[in-house]
């Protein structure tokens, strides 16, 4: 598979998230949306793993392919984290507002 | 065509199309289960790769835990209903529009190069678990440990903003 597949791939999942984030005004599908781009992401950064698995830079060193992998283990770690904070901040935001609409969420005050 | 290229055609169109019925459907429940649609064809695509730590990892992390803390906050706030009103269908048009463009100059971009590059599918041991642990805990070892720093500091991030404010209760 050439890697240009991936590639768009990656790519039309990483704008429909950003369609999304600008479409969107519930706050928690636009935080969905984000994880969709964080995701596109990763798949994107395997295939290139994969793509220098075959290639002549994996001689370089014996560990080339697979640290790609891990910082996608490292990104979905983070992910986690981000997430529950997030989800704490939404709740908070419609226990005080008692809306998740992102356009009654535009001041910082009160 | 062979069977690789078909179940990553058939992968992608699952994927592409669950994640425009996730930003189409009104209803933040139905958003939800269609990311999780999303994140199994995902995890399809890392089996196809060879990437199967990533891809039990990613099954049970994103739509195993984090999935299902989205579900709960949204049952929580009781959002099942079409509580999103549409009102500004221009705004609507014009962020399609800029993103359509985004994806349309990095598409061209792409194209333009002719350089036949492979990615190695169903084969190689750089997925595995044996090399992955084996790098993550000779090379990686200390952001691995940081990473848990990371999640105790979140952890008690999100019990502090999550908890009821009782200075703010009292005054009212």
């Amino acid at each position: 598979m050439d890697i240009k597949a991936y590639i768009v791939l990656s790519l039309t999942l990483f704008t429909i998230g950003i369609i999304g984030v600008l479409v969107r005004r519930n706050a928690i599908v636009i935080f969905m949306c984000v994880e969709l781009m964080l995701n596109a992401v990763n798949l994107l950064l395997v295939a290139f793993s994969k793509m220098h698995a075959i290639s002549n830079t994996a001689k370089l060193s014996p560990t080339f392919a697979s640290d790609a992998q891990i910082f996608v283990f490292f990104i979905m770690v983070v992910a986690a984290a981000e997430v529950s904070v997030g989800l704490a901040i939404i709740v908070m935001m419609y226990r005080n507002v008692h809306t998740v609409d992102v356009n009654f969420l535009n001041r910082l005050k009160n | 065509m062979n069977i690789t290229t078909l179940v990553f055609i058939l992968l992608s169109v699952m994927a592409v199309g669950s994640a425009a019925m996730m930003i189409a459907s009104k209803s933040p429940v139905h958003s939800v289960l269609w990311l999780i649609v999303v994140f199994f064809a995902i995890s399809g695509h890392y089996i196809l790769l060879n990437a199967q730590f990533l891809a039990i990892v990613n099954i049970i992390v994103y739509a195993g835990a984090i999935m299902v803390l989205f579900l709960f906050v949204v049952m929580l706030m009781n959002l099942n209903a079409e509580t999103e009103p549409i009102k500004n269908y221009r705004l609507q048009l014009i962020g399609i529009i800029s993103g359509g463009t985004l994806l349309l100059i990095i598409l061209s971009a792409i194209m333009k190069i002719d350089v036949e590059q492979l990615v190695e599918m169903k084969t190689g041991n750089e997925g595995l678990i044996k090399s992955l642990g084996l790098n993550l805990f000779k090379n990686y070892v200390l952001p691995f440990e940081i990473s848990s720093v990371l999640f105790l500091s979140a952890m008690i991030g999100a019990v502090v903003i999550g908890k009821k404010d009782e200075a703010v209760e009292n005054k009212k």
